[in-house]
């Protein structure tokens, strides 16, 4: 027996054989191919569809985007344009209007050489707010400018003097000194007290007079520009920022005062929120426009801006509570339970160990929330502001524009889809950044 | 030994009302009662103050007055003579018409694109990525008045239509004609009607419908015991009967009788004049509203269909699998029911969301209830407080009852946990 293999194996390899290249079919281009667009017939019929309709979807949009109209100064001159090149009237897009009216979209009717403030302002917007989105990178002593900013940005925007917004910043210091002056002389509680009304009264009686008065000593300022001037993205970031600004805080404090264990407040925050939430924005809106200086003492007639911001921000904080909420409840009973038995009182058991998680885990909402009230900041176009799309039915309305809509309608959409895209993309690059738990 | 002490009899000081936690909670909410109050109050002062200068009086009263204004696209009967009551009515059941109709096509092309995204082909995925970024970073309004424009500025006028040789025809066997001002599709018509029955002397509703309705009903009935017995059989004897024609008859063929009965036929529209006469006019500002509402809508929908279904990890289909089930059972018995539990709270709040966005019919000039009672009725009465407050009332009651539904709903579907 023991030799019948001796017979039969002529041959045994005794060396490895060196590895194959796997098949062309399964690697590289075609294999990917194969697995992500031909993987059976169902797979191939839907790409080979979808890739005809990406064709033509390209092959008219192409030769419409590129339109040599880039000078028109009308629109029947950009159809003349058109027809002469043969591509025929309607082949081509009419690009003139953009030419002729982007400055106006950006701007509205803000005068043009005061251009550089709104575009200082944004770009000092970003200086402001690198500081609290990209924090690691940023020295945080730039958070003293961004607390400045607003009072800045009131001031490059509106103009005018500038002992007004010193006037209102100042009240922020007239606090902070009542609260580390007056604390230690009158107890805690009196303090807190002072704290919260000396800059109120000081904002509501002294400091108009006194800007006045200093305004009239030493004039410094610049040139005042009105509300209805503002106008197009200039109009809607102003908004937007503010609200987004102005509801995250409020937002904040509704959402804990609807998980409050005290009654009043309790139904108090829920009656907002949901009165809020089940109203459309533009009833707000009209409030706004028709109903605010209705309800404020007689003669009281401020700006139109300052009452939509007002609108815009209410109706933001309510759907901020509700995200935040979410947060606050997702979080486990034990993080409020271990914050109790480390001897913390509620506040600043809500500022170290619940507002960090709770924030943390509503991020997503918190940001589709932004992008939601930036992008409803378009519907002030409805209660007659100038808003980008308001400014785009004025163009439309213009004889010499009578007719377009494709193009401006393109330019306002892409510049949309950039921030709000962006904002949506940071919150991802958050979300991963601050992601600690177990995956 | 340590003797036991009573603690000292305190008396109450002020201060306990906010040092104190027994005494605490009831100093806030009194603060917070106070406050709201006198700001309730200092509010309605103000009101009253500036409507009695202004020589107005708030009152309901001018809602029983004519209203003397048109509506075009209206449910129920409504002239001009009508009451701004009524004109409310009529724009109440506008919003409600293209919410429903934006909340059906919104989902069935939501569900649609939320599947796609998932599917393994590389180039399908990108698309519906594609199309839902497009859709949800661009305010709604500009979408609304997009598709307005196009409807308007890149249809043809009805005079296209006319003469030997028209420039366009109507599609779909020269029954629905596409124009700026509006699609003409064909109408029900019953030669052998039964007539309209007032309800209430408010407004009139067809008796065919509702023998339709009826007819509907009673078959979806029948058919769904069928279905029940077929179950039973199942069973009982492991083999289920085929029951589709059964159950196909049951509804069609009563539907069928009843139709002929009333003798059902299309009218066509027509071109006469200048315009379309006969059949049913579906203006632009309607197409508009319900277009980008729904491919709006869609968006969201199909980011959360995508997201409830990978909320379902891989385990459950491949336990699925491992007990023998097809990949479109396992879908239907064991991915699906799970995943409706997550989707559907968000849709429901998607379909609020399209109630509230509806609102924006002004921008096109539908005639909704933000188009007539906070629109026309405003401006002709100048009651501002009057109407946006019950524009405001009517958008809250529809709110409530939306997440009403959504509150009964994820409380029957609540996994029940130990």
């Amino acid at each position: 027996m023991s030799n019948t293999h001796a017979d039969t194996v002529l041959y045994v390899r005794d060396t490895m054989l060196p590895q194959k290249e796997p098949p062309a079919s399964t690697v590289g281009a075609i294999g990917w191919a194969k697995t992500n667009l031909f993987s059976g017939w169902f797979n191939t019929v839907l790409t080979i569809v979808s890739a005809l309709f990406i064709l033509y979807l390209l092959s008219g949009l192409l030769p419409w985007l590129i339109s040599p109209t880039w000078r028109a100064a009308s629109l029947t001159e950009c159809r003349e344009i058109l027809a002469a090149g043969g591509e025929g009237a309607h082949g081509g897009a009419c690009w003139g209007v953009i030419r002729e009216r982007w400055l106006q979209l950006l701007f509205g009717f803000y005068p043009s050489d005061l251009y550089w403030r709104p575009v200082l302002a944004l770009l000092l917007l970003f200086v402001a707010i690198a500081p609290v989105l990209f924090a690691q990178y940023v020295p945080s002593k730039m958070l003293a400018f961004t607390a400045l900013y607003p009072f800045l940005a009131v001031w490059l925007l509106w103009g005018g003097t500038i002992w007004g917004p010193l006037m209102a910043l100042a009240g922020f210091g007239i606090g902070w000194a009542v609260y580390k002056f007056a604390t230690p002389v009158v107890g805690s509680l009196a303090g807190i007290i002072l704290t919260a009304v000396v800059p109120i009264l000081w904002w509501l009686v002294l400091a108009g007079p006194i800007a006045g008065a200093l305004s009239s000593i030493l004039p410094i300022g610049i040139e005042a520009v009105q509300s209805r001037q503002f106008g197009g993205f200039m109009l809607s970031i102003t908004i937007g920022v503010t609200a987004i600004m102005c509801s995250l805080p409020i937002g904040i404090v509704l959402a804990l005062g609807r998980r409050s264990d005290l009654m009043l407040v309790k139904a108090l925050c829920v009656g907002f929120i949901e009165f809020i939430r089940g109203v459309p924005l533009i009833t707000l809106l009209f409030v706004a426009s028709t109903l605010l200086n209705i309800f404020l003492p007689p003669g009281t007639n401020f700006d139109i801006i300052l009452r939509v911001m007002i609108m815009v921000t209410l109706f933001a904080s309510a759907y901020m509570a509700e995200v935040i909420r979410g947060g606050l409840a997702a979080l486990p009973k034990g993080q409020y339970e271990g914050a109790d038995s480390l001897g913390l009182n509620y506040w600043q058991a809500q500022r170290l160990v619940i507002m960090p998680q709770a924030l943390k885990i509503s991020i997503p909402g918190i940001v589709s929330t932004f992008i939601g009230v930036f992008k409803d900041t378009v519907l002030v176009s409805i209660i007659s502001m100038f808003d980008p799309l308001g400014l785009a039915n004025a163009i439309r309305a213009d004889s010499a524009w009578n007719g377009v809509y494709w193009e401006l309608f393109i330019f306002i959409g892409a510049i949309f889809f950039v921030f709000c895209f962006s904002m949506s993309r940071y919150s991802m690059y958050l979300e991963r950044k601050l992601q600690t738990g177990h995956r | 030994m340590a003797t036991l002490t009573d603690p000292p009899a305190e008396s109450f000081k002020l201060s306990m009302l906010i040092y104190d936690t027994r005494y605490r909670s009831i100093t806030i909410q009194t603060v917070a009662l106070i406050g709201f109050l006198i700001l309730i109050g200092w509010l309605i002062s103000n009101t009253a103050q500036n409507l009695a200068d202004l020589g107005k009086e708030p009152s309901f009263g001018f809602m029983t007055e004519p209203a003397g204004y048109d509506i075009n696209q209206r449910l129920i009967e409504y002239n001009s003579q009508s009451t701004h009551l009524r004109a409310a009515f009529v724009g109440l059941l506008n919003t409600l018409v293209v919410a429903v109709l934006g909340c059906i096509t919104a989902t069935v092309i939501g569900v649609l694109v939320g599947v796609l995204r998932l599917s393994g082909n590389w180039l399908i995925a990108r698309l519906m990525a594609v199309y839902v970024e497009m859709f949800r970073n661009v305010p709604v309004l500009m979408w609304i008045v997009l598709c307005m424009a196009i409807l308007i500025e890149s249809l043809p006028a009805p005079s296209a239509f006319r003469g030997e040789d028209p420039e366009k025809s109507m599609v779909l066997f020269e029954s629905v004609a596409v124009t700026n001002r509006g699609v003409y599709v064909p109408e029900p018509l019953f030669s052998r009607g039964l007539g309209d029955v007032s309800i209430g002397g408010l407004f009139d509703v067809s008796l065919d419908l509702i023998a339709i309705l009826i007819v509907l009903g009673a078959g979806l009935f029948v058919s769904n015991l069928i279905k029940k017995r077929a179950d039973v059989q199942q069973n009982a004897t492991g083999i289920r009967p085929r029951t589709w024609h059964l159950r196909l008859g049951v509804v069609a063929v009563p539907l069928l009788i009843l139709l002929v009965v009333l003798g059902f036929h299309l009218g066509y529209p027509e071109l006469r004049g200048f315009n379309f006469s006969g059949g049913t006019h579906l203006r632009n500002s309607l197409i508009a509203l319900w277009l980008a509402l729904s491919l709006y809508t869609a968006a969201f929908i199909a980011e959360i269909v995508r997201a409830g279904i990978l909320a379902i990890s891989t385990g459950q289909s491949e336990a699925a699998g491992a007990l023998g089930l097809r990949p479109n059972r396992i879908m239907s018995l064991v991915i699906l029911p799970q995943a409706m539990r997550v989707i559907i709270p968000p849709l429901i709040s998607q379909y609020l969301n399209l109630t509230k966005n509806s609102s924006l019919a002004i921008a096109v000039g539908y005639m909704d209830i933000t188009g007539t009672l906070m629109g026309i009725t405003m401006n002709q009465t100048g009651r501002e407080l009057e109407t946006v407050l019950l524009g405001m009332l009517v958008y809250l009651a529809i709110s409530l009852a939306i997440s009403s539904v959504m509150n009964w709903y994820n409380g029957r579907v609540k996994l029940v946990e130990r």
